[in-house]
């Protein structure tokens, strides 16, 4: 990969598949569907390409791994595969080998000699007040580093950024109301501070593993996703969950569940948040596509920038 | 010093050496371990609760509903436990009693992730403490000398089940999700008992998945962690710290709720029935106002403080009769004192839990407790699998109360877990919650006793305080 063929973000222009193509394996057109179908041959050479001069730096603020373990839940390819092939994952808290200062020497080595290329994964949100003191992230060169502090040093570094989960993209559940920690999201932090690096809002909570891996192979072979005005990629947020839900035509008869556990019925009078949510989670559904959340129980509206006070109380209706 | 560069540091004998390790990683949340070194073992130690949330705030004023999906956000790795213990907290608060399919589904939804989280923990998270990954990223870098002690050939038998149980516990995720809506964080544990009624054709999915799972445990973790006890004998010797448990028993089995693992505590050799009165919270060297501090959970407030001079920890001290007890695997087989699998009988020459004596408390003893556990919750799970009734109700609809309180005792896949509710004018007045990790990751209290995992880190050997192996796992074994 030459250096002129990069964006001033560090996304690559060429990839050997058309854009069109591209999309079309990513939205797909059936329920359920994963990002299989993206790793057709010349994706995966353009991907092992990539590998090298693209790797993925991982941090986590105020969260709760869910959405690393989510992403764990990834179907095909297999986590793995992710792993060993698809991305170079220099640093990532919960899975890497290394700890202590071993382990940020290597994060900000890695941002220094990638610095406009490697994608940085923000998982959890930034605490901003007490002088970020409510997320310490470690030390380098004896001193504590805070949550604050990481992304602010990586944030400018970085060729792209992925706020992965509701909480790094929104501030989630940390921001909530009652809570006093400035917990606040990647998007909101970088206009505090003036930083320019292009973001990509991954809500969920947590994320769903086809929305992380799809945005960050999308990043890595065509460059930044279609976004949404709350920073969304179109193809995995762009439509509304009650206007496509397999219960609607419930909905149009009036035939509403009752109580949680009928399995018939639209759930809006349970509190289901579908009419407010913008996900493709009725196609894709959840854990391999056996089940999810409005099938189960309600929708809560987990990938809303307001969660979960725009969506609270849960159990009754909007 | 940072002691984790591979330079060869010179230590004269009887020198006190300071190390620090920031952050400790593999491990769910933020810890930062400090230790003094001399002549070879750690003589000192402070653990940091390094981030805050403020979720016990945050649940003040809500509708005591939400707090089943809220609270289950602590812990990514464990949300159903949290959902778990919510739930019995609200079922309580509004005086509901589950069907007893509703009992079974919940236990089916906890159950699975019970072996998820246990499976995760020693090849994801434990397992590179004692066998080498591939030399490519995120497995390298690690420490210059980092102490693997297996041969290649068994140490590539633990890659290669490292990559399987990548697949076993995405399964076991497939089982929750079958039940519970979606995993991590599922929609299906309520007040009142679960959303979804299983189907035939769900329990059938479940139980197919199950079958290659249980293959797994029994053929594949159960016995490499026994294999593991050779190279690394002498860790069955290090790490004990208090032989305190506390441990509050869950899987209800029955109506009359006798659970699979007893509920009790277990203090300076002698077994006692448990008393919620006698669990204080203390935060003298905590992150929170000082007035907060010794109060039980029902009257618990949390205020923080994060300039407090004194404290080094967002994590609160709690205590059982005063005195610091660990939570987990281990202090739940050692209550409980089962038989072991047929495995662990013939490698280790015993019939129960408790017959391992002090070698039970130590690093290696942790993860032989928690392998033992997962093969019980197996065979429990075949069990109410054949109970689960396709088609039967799981679930009481129940008012919300004008004002009630609730307790929810049990168990997260790391320890014991307690929820409090206060409600008032139908919302959430005073929500606590006391997790394992609280227990277990505690820093010192008000009177001076260090924290479980501080305490167990006493004793333990580090020859070389560039490479300080032995204090990552023995933090680990405690699965923070």
């Amino acid at each position: 990969m030459k250096k002129n063929e990069m964006l001033p973000y560090g996304q690559q222009t060429k990839t050997g598949v058309s854009r069109r193509t591209f999309l079309k394996t990513v939205t797909g057109t059936i329920a359920g569907i994963g990002v299989s179908q993206m790793f057709n041959p010349a994706l995966v050479s353009a991907l092992e390409k990539a590998l090298e001069t693209h790797p993925v730096l991982w941090v986590q603020g105020q969260g709760c791994s869910g959405c690393s373990v989510s992403l764990l839940n990834n179907v095909d390819p297999s986590i793995a595969d992710i792993l060993l092939k698809v991305i170079s994952l220099q640093y990532h808290p919960t899975v890497m080998a290394a700890e202590g200062e071993t382990a940020l020497e290597n994060l900000y080595r890695v941002a220094e000699k990638y610095k406009g290329k490697f994608s940085l994964v923000v998982e959890g949100a930034i605490p901003m007040a007490a002088n970020g003191k409510y997320c310490n992230f470690g030390e380098l060169n004896n001193k504590e580093i805070t949550m604050v502090d990481v992304v602010k040093d990586l944030g400018v570094k970085a060729g792209s950024v992925l706020a992965v989960g509701t909480c790094a993209a929104y501030g989630g559940i940390p921001a909530a109301a009652g809570s006093e920690t400035g917990a606040t999201g990647v998007m909101n932090f970088f206009q505090t501070y003036g930083i320019k690096t292009p973001v990509v809002n991954i809500p969920g909570c947590p994320s769903h593993p086809d929305w992380i891996v799809g945005s960050i192979v999308h990043l890595l072979t065509k460059g930044l996703p279609e976004l949404d005005s709350d920073g969304r990629p179109t193809i995995f947020f762009g439509n509304n969950i009650h206007d496509n839900c397999p219960n609607l035509k419930d909905y149009d008869a009036g035939v509403m569940a009752g109580k949680l556990s009928d399995a018939k019925g639209c759930r809006m009078d349970l509190g289901c948040k579908g009419p407010d949510t913008y996900a493709d989670c009725y196609k894709r559904k959840w854990n391999s596509g056996l089940n999810w959340c409005v099938d189960n129980s309600v929708c809560i509206g987990c990938v809303e920038p307001g969660f979960p006070d725009a969506s609270s109380p849960f159990y009754e209706p909007a | 010093m940072a002691g984790c560069k591979p330079q060869v540091v010179p230590v004269a004998a009887g020198k006190k050496i300071k190390v620090s390790i920031d952050p400790i990683t593999r491990i769910e949340g933020h810890l930062k371990a400090e230790v003094e070194i001399k002549d070879g073992v750690v003589v000192d130690a402070r653990i940091h609760g390094g981030m805050y949330r403020g979720f016990e705030q945050i649940l003040i004023g809500r509708d005591p509903r939400d707090a089943t999906q809220i609270t289950q956000r602590i812990c990514g790795v464990c949300p159903t436990a949290h959902a778990t213990a919510s739930a019995l907290a609200l079922d309580d608060a509004f005086k509901v009693k589950l069907t007893p399919n509703g009992r079974i589904a919940r236990n089916l939804i906890l159950g699975a992730n019970f072996l998820q989280s246990h499976i995760l923990h020693f090849y994801h998270l434990a397992a590179l403490d004692y066998v080498n990954g591939p030399d490519v990223a995120p497995f390298v870098p690690r420490y210059a000398k980092n102490d693997v002690r297996v041969s290649k050939d068994i140490n590539d038998v633990a890659v290669g089940q490292y990559l399987e149980a990548l697949e076993i516990r995405k399964i076991l995720h497939e089982m929750v999700a079958l039940l519970g809506g979606k995993m991590p964080h599922v929609q299906g544990i309520v007040v009142g008992g679960t959303t979804e009624i299983p189907t035939r054709e769900a329990l059938n999915a479940y139980a197919e998945r199950f079958k290659k799972v249980k293959k797994f445990i029994m053929e594949k973790y159960v016995p490499i962690v026994y294999l593991l006890a050779g190279p690394y004998g002498d860790l069955l010797k290090t790490g004990g710290g208090y032989q305190n448990c506390v441990a509050w028993g869950v899987f209800p089995m029955d109506d009359a709720g006798n659970t699979l693992h007893k509920r009790g505590v277990f203090t300076e050799g002698k077994d006692y029935p448990v008393d919620t009165d006698l669990i204080k919270e203390y935060v003298k060297y905590s992150y929170f106002e000082d007035s907060t501090t010794g109060l039980n959970p029902a009257q618990g407030r949390t205020i923080p403080n994060p300039y407090k001079k004194a404290a080094y920890s967002f994590i609160k001290a709690p205590r059982y009769n005063e005195k610091p007890h660990q939570a987990g695997p281990l202090a739940r087989m050692w209550v409980t004192n089962p038989e072991l699998s047929k495995t662990g009988q013939e490698k280790l020459g015993i019939k129960r839990m408790r017959d391992m004596g002090d070698a039970a408390f130590s690093i290696l003893g942790r993860h032989v407790a928690r392998a033992e556990e997962t093969a019980m919750v197996a065979n429990a799970v075949e069990q109410w699998l054949s109970e689960a009734k396709p088609g039967k109700e799981t679930f009481i609809p129940a008012e919300i109360p004008d004002s009630s309180e609730g307790l929810g005792l049990t168990e997260a896949p790391r320890g014991a877990l307690l929820h409090y509710i206060d409600i008032k004018d139908k919302k959430i007045a005073n929500y606590q919650v006391t997790s394992a990790t609280i227990w277990n990751a505690n820093p010192m209290d008000d009177m001076g006793q260090r924290g479980p995992m501080e305490q167990a880190l006493i004793g333990v050997p580090v020859p070389d305080t560039a490479n300080p192996v032995n204090v990552g796992r023995l933090i680990r074994s405690f699965d923070p």
